[in-house]
């Protein structure tokens, strides 16, 4: 459904995308991932046609977004990082204007509109002035302005960001519930989101792809191994290298927190062999516990080995 | 091209949901009101001058009142279109709608001269606002109606170069005040280069705005001045589109 091949943007000196290749199949749903200004924005902008890239081309179901971009556009409803609302505009009238410019039929229109307004939860504010409302509706307006052409293709720029918890669920159910046939590429930095809604996952660091993954893959390779989280008082150099010394560490790391992350090998169980040895040396325990293996961490490793 | 129909819409919808067009409107029509009178005013004057005798031959109500108000309407269209056309393509940035409409299946050009054209409407009742000024003094006189039919229609066309030339320039920035200024710049420019000499034998006069229009108010229309104006739109609309064009692939 959509081609990415090796796809560059540049900016004068500044390679913002470098070499970027993944496809999608129909149906499925793109967890695009990757730290602040690693490229999403612009992969995605590319994508959508907004902006050609310098380098490399975008098929959207077998046709090139460059070569013919009319045509390409009308499979797409892309959310943009910060919706694209006009202020001053009635809910109504504002998707009444982006369906005609979407060039849906004029018999299906009002159908299309209120699906979206219900689908999306804002029948209630349909009369309201746009500029009046909370970040919430707005975020729910750019995606029922998304939806309003029924796209196969849906692109949605950190559709949760700047969202208060129940809202980020309830939009987060609702890209959900769309789903299914629609091929959907979603950007966030919010990992768990990713484990609930997609089926893919593409992290992109500094330009370049630095994983991708099929969903189910990436949690087969996570599962059996433990690591263990560390928090003592002390916190010295000795620590590291004492607890690396045991005999089944294999790796030990700081954590997000400057917390101890140690990796154990496989099969075996350390944890009674650090607590003696922290009380030992008297280092304080204020914490242990297991963790599992989590996107997180798959994240950041990603993201870091790319760096060295 | 039916796709420049929803865009002309909304554009004019946002013209007349903000104050922005009130405002315009008003302040061009007391403007025009008071040039209308003082202009009125003076011929009233010369009645009671010893010398007016002397002078009736020129001292008609073409030459004393028509003609110079439609000069002076010119002059506040120059500093007035810039604040019409100056949002038209900012704001899109501004509010991240410009991402909607270049990823919708319309063509650039749909929307610029979707754009453009709710600001000729604008124009168009501006000028149809002034006219109530004339409206007045056929009540009490016969003012010459080839002279204003003609003078309008070259206001007309003076304004709409004017709003194609400020388009470009909202389509060149990202805020509404730098836009506005590079309009006036620009106007002001081509206005004041060859004010002083003639459309034939210079280059300067033959770019000059104003020049175009003085004959549109003797009550003459020239292919030649038509010509100018219509080249101006069309460049204007061009280079607006080349700029919006060319920001994405840089």
């Amino acid at each position: 459904m959509i081609q990415v091949q090796n796809v560059s943007k540049h900016y004068g000196q500044l390679v913002a995308v470098d070499n970027v290749s993944f496809h999608l199949e129909k149906g499925d749903v793109l967890g695009f991932l990757g730290p602040n200004g690693a490229g999403k924005t612009t992969t995605m902008r590319i994508i959508t046609g907004y902006m050609p890239p310098t380098k490399g081309s975008v098929y959207i179901a077998d046709i090139d977004v460059f070569e013919d971009p009319q045509a390409a556009k009308s499979y797409i409803g892309y959310l943009p990082e910060n919706p694209p609302l006009y202020e001053d505009m009635v809910v109504r009238e504002y998707l009444d204007f982006v369906a005609d410019i979407k060039q849906i039929p004029k018999k299906e229109k009002n159908n299309r509109i209120h699906y979206v307004m219900e689908k999306c939860g804002i029948t209630d504010v349909s009369k309201r002035i746009i500029g009046h409302l909370s970040k919430g509706y707005r975020q729910r307006i750019g995606i029922a302005q998304a939806l309003i052409n029924d796209p196969e293709v849906l692109v949605l720029d950190e559709p949760t960001s700047g969202l208060d918890p129940m809202q980020i669920i309830e939009i987060r159910e609702l890209i959900h519930g769309l789903s299914g046939e629609r091929t959907v590429i979603l950007s966030t930095h919010i990992l768990p989101e990713v484990t609930m809604i997609c089926s893919k996952v593409v992290i992109i660091n500094k330009g370049k792809i630095a994983l991708e993954e099929s969903l189910e893959r990436l949690t087969n390779k996570m599962d059996g191994v433990e690591n263990i989280l560390l928090k003592t008082r002390y916190s010295g150099e000795e620590i590291q290298d004492q607890i690396i010394s045991l005999p089944n560490v294999s790796d030990i790391r700081l954590g997000l927190e400057s917390e101890l992350i140690i990796e154990q090998k496989k099969g075996t169980d350390i944890r009674e062999e650090i607590s003696e040895l922290v009380m030992r040396n008297g280092w304080g325990l204020l914490e242990m516990r297991p963790v599992t293996h989590n996107l997180e961490e798959v994240f950041l490793r990603a993201i870091t080995s790319e760096g060295n | 091209m039916k796709d420049t129909y929803p865009i002309l819409k909304r554009e004019l919808r946002s013209y007349f949901t903000s104050p922005l067009a009130y405002v315009i409107l008003v302040v061009f029509q007391v403007l025009s009101a008071m040039f209308f009178f003082l202009n009125l005013k003076g011929f009233l004057q010369l009645q009671f001058d010893p010398n007016f005798q002397l002078l009736r031959e020129q001292l008609n109500l073409n030459n004393a009142i028509v003609v110079p108000y439609f000069h002076t309407l010119s002059i506040v269209l120059l500093f007035i279109i810039p604040l019409i056309t100056m949002r038209l393509i900012t704001d899109e940035r501004k509010s991240h709608t410009a991402e909607l409409l270049f990823t919708s299946p319309i063509n650039l050009s749909s929307i610029i001269v979707g754009k453009y054209l709710a600001a000729l409407i604008l124009l168009i009742i501006m000028l149809l606002l002034s006219s109530l000024n004339i409206l007045v003094l056929t009540l009490h006189g016969n003012p010459d109606l080839g002279y204003v039919i003609s003078s309008y229609l070259g206001l007309f066309f003076l304004g709409a170069s004017f709003l194609s030339i400020g388009l470009f320039a909202s389509s060149v920035s990202n805020s509404q005040l730098v836009a506005a200024v590079i309009a006036f710049g620009i106007l002001l420019f081509l206005w004041l280069a060859g004010a002083s000499s003639d459309t034939e034998t210079s280059f300067f006069g033959y770019l000059s705005l104003i020049n175009h229009f003085n004959n549109f108010g003797k009550g003459i229309i020239d292919l030649k001045d038509l010509t100018y104006y219509i080249s101006v739109m069309f460049i204007g609309l061009f280079l607006a589109h080349a700029a919006l064009y060319s920001e994405r692939w840089r």
